[in-house]
């Protein structure tokens, strides 16, 4: 593989000798496994290597972009950026000041290119066979990628950065059929590399085939508004999707009515609502220590006591809304620029129990589990895995998955029950601008929304 | 490309070496301005494996070092899936038009004003809204090797125009936008600015809804955030061999009403999505896979026919570098005789839905659709009055489809591979609030 800390020192000669206002550069070494079965066979072994690079040149407000993976024309590829920038640059650069980083950041603690595809491969394989041995199925899906990547980024401002992570997923689906209906039940799980952490799911692999099956004589949930709680993941991915989005300030900063809506101090939820997005909660896939502009990442409270009071920056978008980087700007890889993304993002525990919480429902419905989730800033809609109706304070039957949909600022003020019970979860990835899976992660307790609406028949 | 597959053999009993060169300019604007010029080239090569019989798998950027590839997919094979196919031999292919060279001579310059365009006559028609565009060019060439003697080459442009507009007021937000795309450069901005405008007219006013069963025309972009997911899973021939598909013993059978029929089509000269061969090198046709309401054929790759004890339609796809597996090339729904118009006179009281947000989220694999209505205008007798806004609308492409009202003549690419016209259905539920 080509050595890209020699290219990084060949890029640094070269992106200082540009008019430009600013130039950046990243170099990226990829290694990645992945498996993946269909039904009872294993499907696809597969392994890559990928190196790559690119420049960002800023002029006049304008940016220049230009990526590559071949390394013999890097004056190309920074004449090509730069031409880019000048023509579409027609007013002034704009970027918040951050001090030069030299780091050299610590390796991994895990790596899992230690472990042996017959290591990865045995442990999946157990996993399907308890699958097919739980509940008739129609098939089932499990797919597992890892990576380690070492990434470099120098600019014109001195910076140079060489970071390295790894990082693990895996999603295991069942899926059962019968007469036309056909259901299905899975888990999504990840690791900042760790393969350990994906042992011992035999319970929750047996759980989720016999919930395939069971899904199929659930009955279906009414379409219409019903008082809702939603599981620590579900709550976490609504926190993703509804409002971790919309506090990206990229979609707000040249939008003068979204600044409006976005104004700081403004009263989006009850005063025991608090929101963070934190890129420094170690052992987690969205955490890091500089982000793919060379700032620093940190903890960012989006929501404090019901008050909007932070936002998610890029060093343009700080620079642009009077703010503070706060270090979210991110890329999936050098194929693409970094745009504004979360990292970790949660809703804080409150005091209530679960049980509490459902006490004083008379109707309602339990949503559990992640199936997907997207939103258009104003309107959200997400899927849970899993429902089940709340018959006065109690869970009560099966109902086939349902999907939410809402606006997020009723929503929000809708929310009035916070459990005590955070938990993050590991799984997925996170898609924006083309860019996708992001490593995040999401969490969240339990929590009640009021007058929530829900798809049905 | 002809040395990794050498060097493969002599570890291998077959061996396949897949290279895709591209490079992508795309122009983009964001909030009214053009804001950042883009040069992208990539090259990526693939090595698929035969050994002992059973398939490896590897993917590299570098293709100097075709050693350390060929170590990597002699790993895999040890542990991979058991070859149920050989790879193919040479192949007849239709000529199939993939690359306009005019496309080259579209200067960086003229697609910045081709943007400029849009954004102008979207924010002169509508001074508060905000708009992001793109207009990007796109060059690849394709090459597959094998060790049957298959050998195939083809280069392909990609010409790309779209925009998206955001107008807020308060905390409402409307969301408006279309997008063109195809082989040849596409230098005329009239049509996307047209169908922007119409959208921005019909969401002029909100309309209130009731939740109840009611009379739904999906427009063509309304047929895509609705329908076509659960369509391409159910035929494709790896959910059907699963069992996962709900047409998987239905193949002769009168599934739909029989106004609807369904293509897969990649012989298209000039279409965005149209290639002679497929990601295996296998020549691509026209697969019919609803013929007037009934389940014609299902759609395959070599390893998933090869199961299934049948031959490749040419969909093997390589989404995101991964081995092939069965994917649509082009989706192409037969149009109507109904006016999109007639359909409208037709309704004393329905919805006609434009984009359906969050429908592929649901029970896909079921034939359910459950979304909300992102886009979407109410129609009272017979016209448009105004947006819908926080509305629901659910319902199974099976049952949808089975009764389906009529189907529009107003045909159109609404992306790259799915060409569609209107389609109108007189109940589905709608929940709102």
């Amino acid at each position: 593989m080509p050595h890209i800390e020699e290219i990084a020192q060949n890029l640094k000669k070269l992106i200082n000798n540009t008019d430009a206002d600013y130039v950046e550069a990243r170099l990226e070494s990829n290694q990645s496994s992945r498996l993946s079965y269909r039904g009872r066979e294993l499907e696809t072994v597969a392994e890559t290597t990928s190196t790559g690079g690119n420049i960002r040149v800023l002029y006049k407000g304008g940016w220049g972009f230009s990526s590559f993976n071949r390394f013999d024309k890097l004056e190309t590829a920074l004449a090509r950026a730069r031409e880019g920038a000048r023509l579409a640059g027609n007013s002034q650069s704009n970027i918040s000041f951050v001090e030069p980083v030299t780091l050299k950041g610590p390796l991994p603690e895990y790596d899992p290119r230690l472990i042996s595809l017959k290591d990865k491969k045995e442990l999946l394989d157990s996993y399907n066979q308890i699958m097919w041995q739980s509940a008739p199925l129609n098939t089932s899906f499990i797919g597992y990628g890892d990576s380690y990547k070492q990434t470099l980024f120098i600019n014109t401002e001195g910076s140079f950065i060489d970071q390295s992570r790894a990082d693990i997923n895996l999603r295991i689906s069942a899926v059962a059929g019968k007469n036309g209906d056909v259901q299905q039940s899975g888990i999504s799980l990840g690791s900042t590399g760790d393969f350990e952490q994906l042992k011992g799911l035999e319970n929750d692999v047996k759980e989720i085939a016999d919930k395939a099956v069971a899904l199929l004589k659930a009955p279906r949930a009414k379409g219409g508004e019903y008082t809702v709680v939603l599981d620590p993941i579900l709550a976490g991915v609504f926190t993703h999707e509804a409002f971790g989005h919309l506090s990206e300030a990229d979609f707000v900063y040249e939008n003068e009515r979204m600044r409006e809506i976005m104004t700081l101090g403004k009263v989006f939820g009850w005063d025991k609502l608090n929101i963070v997005d934190s890129g420094i909660m170690p052992g987690l896939r969205g955490s890091y220590l500089y982000d793919d502009e060379g700032v620093a990442t940190q903890k960012t409270y989006l929501i404090k006591e019901g008050k909007l009071v932070g936002r998610l920056h890029s060093r343009e978008t700080a620079a642009a809304m009077g703010e503070k980087p706060s270090g979210n700007a991110r890329t999936i890889s050098y194929r693409h620029q970094p745009i504004v993304r979360m990292t970790n993002t949660y809703i804080e525990p409150g005091e209530t129990t679960f049980e509490d919480m459902l006490s004083d429902i008379k109707e309602g419905i339990y949503v559990k589990n992640w199936y997907g989730g997207t939103t258009s800033m104003e309107m959200f809609t997400f899927s849970g895995g899993e429902a089940y109706m709340i018959r006065n304070g109690q869970v009560a039957e099966l109902l086939k998955p349902v999907v939410l949909t809402g606006n997020l600022f009723t929503t929000l003020k809708n929310i009035d029950a916070i459990g005590n019970d955070l938990t993050m979860n590991q799984g997925g990835g996170c898609g924006k601008g083309g860019q996708s899976p992001l490593p995040v992660s999401n969490g969240s307790p339990h929590i009640r929304i009021q007058q929530c609406l829900i798809g049905g028949s | 490309m002809e040395h990794i597959l050498k060097l493969a053999l002599t570890k291998a009993e077959e061996a396949e070496v897949f290279n895709l060169t591209d490079e992508e300019i795309p122009v983009e604007f964001e909030s009214n301005r053009l804001k950042n010029i883009q040069s992208k080239q990539s090259t990526v090569i693939a090595l698929r494996i035969i050994k002992n019989g059973r398939i490896g798998y590897a993917v590299t950027t570098d293709i100097e070092d075709s050693e350390k590839l060929v170590d990597m997919a002699v790993e895999t094979a040890e542990f991979g899936m058991q070859a149920k196919y050989s790879l193919p031999p040479v192949q007849d292919y239709l000529p199939v038009q993939t690359y306009d060279p005019e496309i080259e001579g579209v200067t960086i310059e003229k697609m910045a004003n081709l943007g400029q365009e849009m954004v102008d006559a979207v924010t002169k028609a509508s001074p508060e809204i905000i708009c992001d565009a793109g207009v990007s060019r796109h060059s690849a060439s394709v090459t597959i090797l094998n060790s049957n003697g298959l050998e195939a080459k083809c280069r392909s442009s990609l010409f790309g125009l779209g925009i998206g507009g955001t107008l807020v007021r308060g905390t409402d937000m409307l969301f408006v936008g279309d997008g063109q795309s195809s082989s040849r450069p596409i230098l005329k901005t009239e049509e996307i600015i047209q169908n922007v405008l119409c959208q921005l007219e019909w969401a002029k006013e909100q309309a209130v809804i009731e939740t109840k069963t009611m009379p739904v025309v999906f427009t063509p972009h309304g047929v895509e955030s609705a329908l076509i997911a659960p369509l391409a899973s159910a035929f494709n021939g790896k959910m059907v061999l699963e069992g996962a598909s709900p047409l998987k013993d239905k193949l002769g059978e009168q599934i739909f009403d029989s106004s609807f029929s369904l293509i897969d089509d990649a012989t298209r000269d000039y279409q965005a999505s149209s290639a002679p061969f497929d990601d295996e090198g296998i020549a691509t046709r026209v697969t019919p896979l609803v013929n007037q309401g009934v389940a014609a054929n299902f759609y395959y790759d070599l390893h998933t026919a090869a199961l299934a004890g049948t031959q490749s339609t040419g969909n093997g796809n390589r989404s995101g570098g991964s081995l092939p597996g069965p994917g649509i090339n082009a989706l192409i729904i037969e149009p109507g005789k109904v006016t999109f118009e007639e359909m409208l006179a037709d309704i004393k009281e329905g919805i006609l839905v434009e984009h359906l947000m969050g429908a592929g989220q649901g029970n896909i694999l079921g034939g359910e659709f459950s979304g909300n209505v992102l886009l979407g205008y109410k129609i009272e007798n017979g016209k448009i009055t105004g947006r819908v806004k926080n509305t629901m609308v659910y319902g199974n492409v099976y049952e949808l489809l089975k009764n389906l009202t009529a189907i529009g003549s107003d045909s159109r690419w609404v992306s790259g591979s799915l060409n569609t016209p209107s389609i109108y259905c007189h109940s589905i539920a709608v929940s709102s609030k």
